[in-house]
């Protein structure tokens, strides 16, 4: 899928109207195929970018153009369609933790199952030989019929990524895929998320803090900082001075300190109050 | 990873039979549930059945507005209130000292270490004594005090009383219980009596717990009055019966509504007193 | 200026008992004056109550409950009530948790954003039926259901719908948004992502306040049949209507049992879900 920013600003749906914006007057084309990764020191806009790209968050201005068709303002069915050909992976991976995670592997490919088929899958999983290949992919095939939140984090975060190996998409817009894996588990992950991009034609665009694996494994790095494009490089153009200048005041990212993932607060419980 | 992995993907589910077997199992408990309800949803569309609730519900309206039935609804609920309301006062009379001679905090002999047997069985018996008097639905009470004092509001304020006197002083215990009794207990250490130390140790702690949920309660028992009705013991509920059994559907009708303002009434009323005592 | 002066500073006296700018000292003359004004209006008949012939008649009248009678004829009746009363409450607690799933579905915004245009008209309808108590519901299928145990669990059903349609609307809304939002990212319908994202999460809470119920709708369902919908209740309020005290001895004591029973089956069901 051939993705096209131009001139895009967005914030925050949960920012109040006269902050900074996340994003600002930003342009970026990335063709059809390519593996592009997005580096910058945290609060660069890093998560907004893929977020806009994948129309999850609308923009405030500037215009998106995927594969020649502007989703805004596309009516809604086609929109659902589009975005079916997409692939957003957070960086906390989105699996409901009493789930098993063949299941929960399997509902990366609900954009293409009908809804008589989806239902029947939740009681009976439709194709556990894909679900465990994708999951195999990872070296967790063992886990398949595990619940999710017996699995660790690291664990975890290879199930959100083996779901973009179902998914019907053109288009895989992973963020922070490797935050919580070590470093021996973090190549393969990223080796085989490249390898099957690769096979498959589809555009990568992922969002990493490891710059090292960034510039091993992806053709094209753009430095993102302060909600604008600090550079748009092939691996081998991006020298140090072009990260010190990215990281500056955020050395400490540099040198590979873990960032802190968003916590999940838990949901206040309703209050059971009866007269008994 | 593993480009030529040994393990074939499994064939089948195997939390498949584990669900099956409860479905299953969950159907065959489901028959004699049916069997023993007399469960026939499909008699309710038979066409006597039909005509009688159709009688019924096509009576609801409109509803009953004339100003003298309106005026004996305003009656009644009043003495809906005021049955809940005297039911409650009574519940606390019964309550306080119930959950004061039950309670372990005010217990002098366990200031040393473990409670003596003597006024441990006597706490045990009392907290029996609230959870019996909790566990009789306040229904089957008024139900007996009918027959003792007679229709009218005195059996339902009785009923009101016994069980929310039980839920009360359960719950109020739990409360004082739970709080911080480093305040009680030392007062206790330093010679002041149970009473002494409970006014200036626990009720300040605890009193805009204890009073929001007494709050609450009062509300439960303004519902529990009109479900008391029923049975002859005066308000709204008794009204809602007659008119039920007379099949005066208008009358129903409005008694329901003014019933779910006054709910909603008491509900407003309780919410802010809660809201103001926290 | 709240404070009063002494007549020798630097000493202030304590505040007035009763102030008339302190909302908390309006608060309790009002509880006081309701309190009043109700043992007032009610006219109850204390002295009739205690006076020495009543109490003496009420001593008869409980002296009358021993000894329960314990004839196995009829405690297998007893038996039989207590089962249609199990069974009223269960199927009626298991109807109203699938309708107050269905209609708690409209009833909570899916995701923060959403419009949920039936949100509000289905809250009401989940109020207006919490509202009206199970007996007034009783009382009110009678007349459609005719005598017996169906208007009792109906009853039981459509007040217990109503209570949980709201706890579950409420705890889908609490449930958190991850997984649901990565598939609406993805295109999928709601009733998918409901399906996929929201209700896994949020099922042992709604089994919870099932089980929860369940043990206050055996309460409920005991008492209902004294309106005459079948099991324990309307079994007492034969017998009391003709003064068989020993036998209504025996009842109570069954339904004792039979809430016992369930609260311990609920809680230990609960503990197991909780695993």
């Amino acid at each position: 899928m051939k993705i096209e920013l131009h001139d895009i600003a967005a914030r925050h749906p949960a920012a109040r109207s006269r902050s900074a914006a996340a994003l600002r007057a930003l342009s970026l084309t990335v063709e059809p195929g390519e593996q592009v990764a997005v580096i910058g020191p945290s609060g660069a806009g890093k998560t907004t970018l893929l977020q806009v790209m994948g129309c999850a968050l609308p923009t405030s201005s500037g215009r998106l153009v995927l594969d020649g068709r502007e989703p805004w303002a596309m009516p809604r069915a086609a929109l659902q369609a589009l975005r079916g050909r997409l692939f957003l992976a957070p960086q906390v991976p989105p699996l409901p933790p009493r789930q098993r995670v063949v299941t929960a592997v399997l509902a990366a490919r609900l954009p293409a199952l009908g809804l008589w088929r989806s239902l029947r899958s939740l009681f009976y999983p439709d194709d556990i030989p894909a679900a465990h290949a994708a999951l195999d992919r990872f070296d967790l095939a063992d886990k398949l019929f595990d619940r999710v939140d017996r699995l660790s984090g690291g664990e975890r975060q290879r199930v959100g990524l083996a779901r973009a190996l179902l998914a019907p998409a053109q288009l895989w817009l992973v963020d922070e895929p490797l935050s919580a894996l070590d470093p021996s588990r973090a190549q393969q992950a990223i080796a085989t998320l490249c390898d099957e991009a690769r096979g498959r034609g589809v555009t990568l665009v992922a969002t990493l803090h490891q710059v090292d694996v960034a510039l091993a494994r992806f053709p094209r790095i753009v430095g993102l900082r302060d909600g604008a494009v600090a550079f748009d490089l092939s691996a081998a153009q991006v020298t140090r001075e072009h990260l010190a200048r990215l990281y500056a005041q955020h050395e400490h990212e540099l040198a590979g300190a873990p960032v802190a993932t968003p916590e999940e607060t838990p949901a206040p419980q309703p209050v059971v109050m009866h007269c008994r | 990873m593993n480009p030529a992995t040994a393990l074939p993907p499994p064939a089948r589910d195997p939390a498949w039979p584990g669900r099956l077997g409860w479905l299953i199992f969950g159907l065959v408990l489901l028959w004699p549930l049916l069997q023993a309800t007399e469960f026939r949803p499909w008699t309710l569309f038979e066409p006597d059945s039909l005509k009688v609730s159709g009688r019924f519900i096509a009576s609801f309206w409109p509803p009953a507005h004339d100003g003298e039935f309106l005026a004996l609804v305003a009656r009644e609920s009043w003495r809906t209130v005021a049955i809940a309301t005297a039911g409650i006062t009574l519940a606390l009379l019964l309550a306080i000292p119930l959950t004061l001679a039950s309670t372990r905090v005010l217990s002098i002999s366990a200031l040393s270490g473990r409670m003596a047997r003597g006024p441990f069985w006597l706490r045990q018996a009392l907290r029996w004594l609230l959870i019996a008097l909790r566990s009789v639905p306040e229904l089957v009470w008024a139900l007996v005090f009918v027959r003792v004092v007679g229709l009218g509001p005195t059996a339902g304020v009785l009923a009101i009383a016994l069980t929310y006197g039980g839920m009360l002083g359960k719950v109020y215990a739990e409360i004082l219980e739970s709080g911080d009794a480093q305040a009680t207990e030392a007062l206790m250490r330093n010679g002041s009596g149970r009473l002494q130390a409970f006014f200036y140790g626990l009720l300040p702690q605890n009193a805009a717990e204890l009073t929001s949920y007494t709050v609450y309660r009062w509300e439960c028992a303004i519902r529990s009055s009109v479900v008391l009705g029923f049975v002859g013991a005066g308000g709204l509920g008794q009204q809602m019966d007659n008119s039920m059994k007379m099949f005066a559907g208008g009358e129903v009708l409005t008694m329901l509504a003014v019933f779910m303002l006054l709910v909603a009434l008491a509900d407003h009323v309780s919410s802010a007193l809660r809201r103001a005592l926290g | 200026m709240d404070r009063r002066d002494a007549a020798n500073p630097p000493y202030r006296l304590p505040p007035p008992l009763f102030d008339a700018r302190c909302k908390a000292c309006w608060f309790t003359a009002g509880i006081i004056v309701l309190v009043v004004a109700s043992f007032v209006s009610l006219d109850l008949q204390w002295a009739q109550f205690f006076s020495a012939e009543a109490l003496r008649s009420m001593g008869r009248f409980l002296g009358e409950f021993f000894p329960p009678d314990t004839q196995p004829e009829f405690l297998r009746r007893v038996a039989w009530a207590a089962w249609e009363t199990l069974a009223m409450s269960a199927l009626g607690t298991l109807l109203a948790a699938v309708a107050g799933l269905v209609l708690a579905l409209p009833a909570s915004r899916s995701h923060a954003g959403a419009r949920a245009l039936w949100r509000t008209p289905t809250r009401l309808l989940l109020n207006a039926l919490r509202s009206v108590p199970e007996l007034v519901w009783a009382a009110l299928l009678l007349i459609a259901a005719g005598l017996g145990p169906m208007a009792g669990t109906l009853a039981l059903a459509v007040h217990t719908a109503g209570v949980l349609g709201r706890l579950f609307a409420e705890a889908i809304e609490n449930a958190p948004a991850g997984p649901a939002d990565a598939l609406r990212a993805q295109g999928v319908g709601p009733l998918r992502v409901m399906a996929y994202a929201t209700l896994p999460q949020v099922l042992p809470q709604l089994l919870s306040y099932t089980l929860y119920r369940w043990e206050n709708n055996i309460r409920a369902a005991a008492v209902l049949g004294v309106v005459g919908a079948g099991g324990l209740g309307q079994l007492l309020a034969f017998h009391m209507g003709l003064f068989h005290m020993g036998k209504t001895a025996t009842i109570l004591a069954g339904m004792l049992v039979l809430v016992a029973i369930v609260d311990a089956a609920s809680y230990g069901a609960r503990r197991l879900l909780a695993r």
